[in-house]
């Protein structure tokens, strides 16, 4: 049992970054149609700027801001210059302009940071572990990963229900060229989501930087989960992307503690191994398909 | 008076023609095709690096030939490898090395092997080069891939480790991996969980490493997911009751610093370590912290030692490669070069036979983290694969 419920902290946590990085992609493909593959950059540029901010200061916050305005200040110039021209092009183009930028900022960063990997601690107010219950530590940093994911969530959610650039965000992904016909400044709110995504992308490199290694093409190998993440909950809406994290990140995790557990009883131990480890892999894509057979458009797709 | 003159004028013209002959000797081309970019590109830059020293300190030359090391990334894609491999022997390029990756090697090897060129591994030796796919033109001067993990096995023996959990990657050299420990160590295996290729997360397998309890951890994750995993181990607090055992090339020099003190007390299976005492790895460690600011990893020793086997190998036939290739095999299985891990030779497999070692992770006298050479864990240790290696 505590078993399980570590194994549950395990999943939420990854929910959390999944969160983090799905919401601002969510946006930027629904509402401004964009397939922006340079998504997990953000994510690359806000571990990156977070370690040598924390290496050159040793202070968090110090890390924290960098990581913050780094990919900031990274997706607006990406927006202005490149994004921007895109809005109107077909899906290939996009796929092509930002896969090559893709390419583009891991030389880039390679160019300013180096090639071996930077270190970063984990700040000593979040270091060690905390009994939750009688035999289940838990590291601290992990929980406050799965804290700052709940907290954006509220804090998207009062953003999108509760203010005008909300309302118009909401009403930009229900219907793009209604909100410009009505006089509404639409290149300045894409520009403001951009940022706001890549915004998101650098906090959740600088709260994975101390638990993960910081590295050349970290973001790629997220970025295709987070994709699913955002087809499973549903285009252009925030919701959706909460609740696809928390399906994906769950089901991740606990595949990966139980699904070998399972398979070792079922099947002799030969064929266990490769089938459980297939399986696990694959768990998420099965997910995936099994949604998109009932909801075709997502768990909670934006209005239409 | 007239003969000496005489005398003096051939002396001139000799030197004169000896002078042209060496102006006309034209560098030997050496392809090297490395993993330069990607998140792996550190290891092929170590490797060229360290290669390219040898180089330097010859004065552009290896073994007193001149040579001209032909770099290309190979971005860690075998189809990438195996076209650069292509356009070089087409060129008439009949000497190669750099690969770091078994995967790439399969891909490039055929077609070096096959246009009877010579192939020098610094790092990969995948198993069917060791045995049956054995190739007179082939050799391994850094190891068969088995080696790290049976070595490991062996340093699990000696830790007293009674029960461990294995943990590797999905893939072939995690498997590889898996099969090499377990074919040495003696005690109870308490589970073998395999993760997924560059896994990020590792929380889920540390909690069920936590309730099986087990004295030890195998486990073989090189570069970004090592790195992860030694990171999320310290923070998860198993790291005070469960020791971690573990190939150097999963906790390398880079590794190391990019997980700040999580490295410290593991146990490491290694062929060399820059505390090891001989006077040829104290020159290199020292010239290559003096060449490029920064401490030489294991890759970079193995690397080291390639372009001095490939200089000796060289010399012996004045660099005719394509004349006298029987001559430059047999220079190449001589050995006869000084070698950062102090003796070298090859098995009948052209693979080493050489002495492994057991490090231990700890903090030096200015605090930082050191490799500490412990113990030889095996005397010329040689591969399982040399029975079935037919030349």
């Amino acid at each position: 049992m505590l078993m399980f419920l570590e194994q549950v902290l395990n999943g939420l946590q990854y929910s959390a970054l999944l969160f983090l990085l799905s919401a601002g992609l969510t946006l930027v493909f629904g509402i401004m149609n964009v397939i922006n593959l340079t998504h997990g950059s953000f994510y690359m540029v806000g571990a990156f700027c977070a370690a040598s901010a924390a290496a050159s200061t040793g202070s968090f916050a110090a890390a924290l801001l960098a990581a913050l305005a780094g990919a900031a200040l990274y997706g607006l110039v990406i927006e202005l210059l490149v994004i921007r021209h895109l809005y109107r092009r077909d899906h290939l183009d996009q796929v092509l302009a930002t896969l090559g930028l893709t390419l583009f900022t891991n030389e880039l960063v390679t160019v300013l940071f180096g090639r071996s990997p930077p270190f970063m601690d984990i700040p000593p107010f979040l270091s060690g572990s905390v009994a939750l219950l009688p035999g289940l530590n838990y590291p601290i940093m992990r929980l406050a990963f799965i804290g700052a994911g709940a907290l954006v969530a509220l804090g998207l959610w009062l953003l999108i229900s509760r203010t005008r650039v909300g309302m118009l965000v909401r009403a930009g992904a229900d219907d793009g060229e209604m909100v410009d016909a009505l006089g509404v400044n639409i290149q300045r709110l894409f520009t403001l989501i951009f940022t706001l995504g890549a915004l998101l992308c650098g906090f959740a490199g600088v709260m994975a930087a101390p638990l993960l290694a910081v590295e050349i093409g970290m973001g790629e190998r997220i970025l295709i989960t987070t994709f699913v993440v955002i087809v499973v909950g549903g285009v252009g809406s925030v919701r959706g992307a909460l609740a696809g994290s928390l399906m994906i990140g769950m089901t991740d995790a606990l595949g990966r503690a139980y699904i070998p557990f399972w398979m070792s009883r079922l099947l002799p131990p030969e064929l266990s191994d490769s089938a459980s480890s297939s399986l696990v892999s694959a768990s998420i894509y099965i997910l995936m398909a099994i949604v998109l057979l009932f909801k075709p458009r997502g768990l909670v797709p934006a209005q239409r | 008076m007239h003969k000496s003159t005489l005398r003096g004028a051939a002396a001139v013209l000799l030197s004169l023609a000896s002078y042209a002959a060496s102006a006309q000797q034209k560098p030997v081309d050496i392809g090297f095709i490395g993993t330069l970019s990607t998140p792996a590109g550190y290891i092929g830059e170590d490797e060229r690096d360290a290669f390219m020293l040898a180089v330097k300190e010859g004065g552009g030359k290896l073994g007193g030939v001149p040579v001209n090391v032909r770099v290309e990334d190979d971005a860690l894609k075998p189809a990438n490898a195996k076209q650069i491999a292509d356009k070089m022997v087409q060129g008439g390029v009949r000497l190669f090395t750099g690969i770091n990756f078994s995967n790439v090697m399969a891909a490039v090897g055929p077609t070096v092997l096959n246009a009877g060129a010579f192939y020098v591994s610094l790092n990969a030796g995948p198993s069917n080069y060791a045995g049956k796919a054995c190739n007179p033109n082939y050799f391994s001067v850094a190891f068969q891939n088995d080696s790290y993990a049976d070595t490991a096995g062996m340093a699990a023996n000696e830790l007293g480790a009674k029960r461990v959990v294995i943990m590797a990657p999905n893939y072939q050299a995690g498997r590889d991996a898996v099969a090499g420990f377990k074919r040495t160590y003696k005690g109870e295996i308490a589970d073998e969980i395999y993760t997924k290729l560059e896994q990020a997360d590792f929380s889920v397998e540390l909690a069920r490493i936590r309730s099986l309890n087990p004295d030890a951890i195998f486990q073989f994750h090189p570069g970004g997911a090592g790195i992860n995993l030694t990171k999320q181990f310290a923070n998860s607090g198993l790291a005070d009751k469960i020791k971690m055992i573990t190939p150097i090339y999963s906790m390398d020099d880079r590794m190391l610093a990019a997980t700040g003190t999580a490295g410290k007390g593991f146990y490491l299976s290694s062929l060399w370590s820059a505390d090891l005492d001989n006077a040829q790895s104290k020159h290199f460690v020292e010239a290559f912290t003096k060449a490029y600011n920064r401490a030489p990893t294991a890759y970079a020793a193995q690397a080291y030692d390639t372009a001095n086997l490939i200089g000796s190998a060289l010399k012996a036939v004045d660099g005719d490669i394509a004349g006298k290739p029987d001559d430059f095999r047999n220079a190449l299985r001589r050995a006869d070069f000084p070698s950062v891990r102090g003796k070298f030779k090859f098995g009948p497999n052209q693979h080493p036979v050489q002495d492994w070692y057991l490090l231990h992770i700890e903090a030096g006298p200015d605090g930082k983290l050191v490799y500490k050479n412990l113990k030889v864990l095996a005397r010329d240790h040689t591969d399982v694969h040399a029975v079935d290696c037919k030349m």
